[in-house]
């Protein structure tokens, strides 16, 4: 892992050098134009963090229920990036909304769940940094049931929307435009990339945060 | 050995509430207040807007809800008496299901009061025409309310910054339970009652139900283990 | 460490380079198409959010990799400390 780091960095570098160029190409979309454009940072967005999702909740559970400490520090930096790119999400969606819909937000049911994921995620930090001592394992078991509650959080919040009128639906668009494929494969791999990286580091610093704290308690107990 | 225990748990925890009276009569007056800033909130003209009753009733639900979680669990901590339970060669899952069922029977009381309540301020006596349904969703989503907030109460317990972080953790987490609760008792409000969505989000609260009441009884160990 | 400071830059350069790239977008219409599901007259300009959009993106990251740079530089610098003291204190 550690001697991939270097050339894995380059190619995220250099596809998220490529990408604008290759979106800019990409055709317009018929009904939308120029700002369907933000749905090749957006849609990515999702996916990392729902991937960020997952790799927290399973090492929430590992750390839970195996007690393996090193599951933590994934947990807390899963975390940490599920609130970045849901941000990255929650910003770029209303943006996009705003000019194809008119209104900033109307509770779409993607964007409405994505946000009570957010939530959770937020809170996941909340409790780590204001929970005390003991708090990894309380914060362990609000990922845990935050990804289990994900399903039905989007199914309530899916039927609760279909009974209102919809002004719009985000529109399949690999189906009716074809040069958009390549593009978005390209940032979708991309931001996975970044994902991974990022979280690589992340969990460098959880480590070494982790060796720290314990050559202190090593200190207080000589 | 497990049932006797958890009803040994909801037995101590009756008796000693039963003395004074202390968390039911404040969360009930509590839940009445609620219900009252929300009415001077969205009654207009004399009239609530439509489905407001179903809206107002559960977020008196889950507002008291939270405080009276809060409340047990701070008298639990308050007399050390959680150590005392922990400590003792009971199985641990059936001190969460006796402190559930305490919790369930709160919450119970306390609807019984609000759903009248409500119904009578936002004329919402529809609600009374399908009584099992109504009762089907009123259980349906108490107990996944309560199922996830026994939980993090008791695992909130010795945490600092306790009192805030319970309905941060909580709410979020128990969205699908407010708006199964919501449009479930929203459906049965319309004229003729609409039996057909009331009986589906039944049917999502009941799965949510069975989810977290086999989660929290597996994680309830792990989590009140040091 | 160091290989914060390397993404840090390799960043940085691609912000450089994708600029002159996003400028090479097709002409832009003179009138922008018309979305059917806007009422007519609603017609805002799509570049401002569409670059806004991803201005915000490269923001977020550069962001929270400076923190991580942030909070590695600290904790280090604590590792050191203990390590000195460690060695320094009589056994």
């Amino acid at each position: 892992m550690r001697k991939m780091f270097t050339p894995l960095l380059v190619i995220v570098a250099a596809m998220f050098a490529a990408a604008p160029i290759m979106i800019a190409q990409a055709p317009f979309e018929s009904t939308m134009g120029l700002i369907q454009k933000i749905f090749y940072y957006h849609v990515p967005a999702w996916m990392a963090m729902y991937s960020a999702i997952a790799v927290c909740g399973v090492a929430s559970a590992m750390y839970l229920f195996k007690g393996r400490t090193d599951a933590d520090g994934y947990a807390v930096s899963a975390a940490e990036l599920a609130v970045v790119f849901g941000l990255i999400g929650l910003v770029t969606g209303p943006l996009w909304g705003r000019k194809a819909w008119g209104v900033w937000w109307q509770w779409d049911a993607r964007l409405t769940s994505a946000l009570l994921l957010e939530l959770i995620f937020v809170a996941y930090l909340m409790v780590r940094k204001f929970g005390g001592p003991g708090s990894e394992k309380l914060a362990a078991a609000t990922a845990l049931f935050g990804t289990a509650t994900t399903p039905f959080v989007y199914k309530s919040v899916d039927i609760w929307r279909t009974v209102h009128p919809k002004t719009s639906v985000v529109p399949m668009l690999a189906n009716s435009m074809p040069g958009a494929g390549r593009p978005f494969a390209l940032s979708s791999l991309a931001f996975i990339l970044l994902f991974v990286v990022l979280l690589t580091l992340r969990v460098k610093l959880a480590r070494q945060q982790h060796t720290l704290d314990e050559l202190y308690l090593a200190q207080e107990d000589r | 050995m497990f049932l006797r225990t958890a009803l040994l748990v909801l037995r101590k925890d009756f008796a000693i509430e039963m003395k004074s009276l202390e968390v039911l009569l404040t969360t009930l007056f509590f839940a009445v207040s609620c219900v009252l800033v929300f009415a001077f909130a969205f009654v207009k003209d004399g009239r609530a807007p439509e489905d407001a009753a179903a809206g107002i009733l559960w977020i008196a639900i889950a507002f008291a809800g939270t405080l009276a979680l809060g409340r047990t669990f701070e008298r639990e901590r308050y007399s050390e008496t959680l150590r005392a339970l922990l400590l003792a060669p009971a199985p641990r899952a059936a001190l969460y299901v006796g402190k559930l069922l305490g919790m369930l029977a709160l919450l119970g009381v306390a609807e019984g009061l609000l759903v009248p309540l409500v119904a009578f301020l936002f004329q919402a006596s529809a609600w009374f025409s399908r009584p099992l349904l109504l009762l089907a969703v009123l259980v349906g989503g108490t107990v996944g309310f309560a199922a996830v907030g026994t939980l993090f109460a008791a695992m909130l317990v010795r945490a600092r910054s306790r009192d805030v972080l319970l309905p941060i953790l909580l709410y979020p987490i128990t969205i699908p339970v407010i708006i199964g609760g919501v449009r479930g008792t929203a459906a049965l409000l319309a004229s003729p009652a609409d039996e057909v969505t009331a009986t589906m989000w039944i049917g999502i609260l009941f799965a949510f139900d069975v989810v977290f009441v086999t989660l929290s009884l597996w994680t309830f160990e792990p989590l009140m283990t040091e | 460490m160091m290989t914060v400071r390397r993404i840090v830059m390799a960043l940085w350069s691609i912000v450089l380079v994708s600029a002159p790239a996003l400028a090479f977008q097709p002409p832009p219409q003179s009138e922008f198409v018309p979305v059917t599901e806007l009422p007519a007259g609603d017609q805002l300009p799509a570049a401002p959010y569409l670059i806004a959009a991803y201005v915000f993106v490269w923001l977020a990251v550069m962001l929270y990799l400076w923190t991580i740079w942030r909070r590695l530089n600290k904790v280090e610098a604590d590792l050191r400390t203990l390590e000195q003291r460690q060695q320094a204190a009589p056994r």
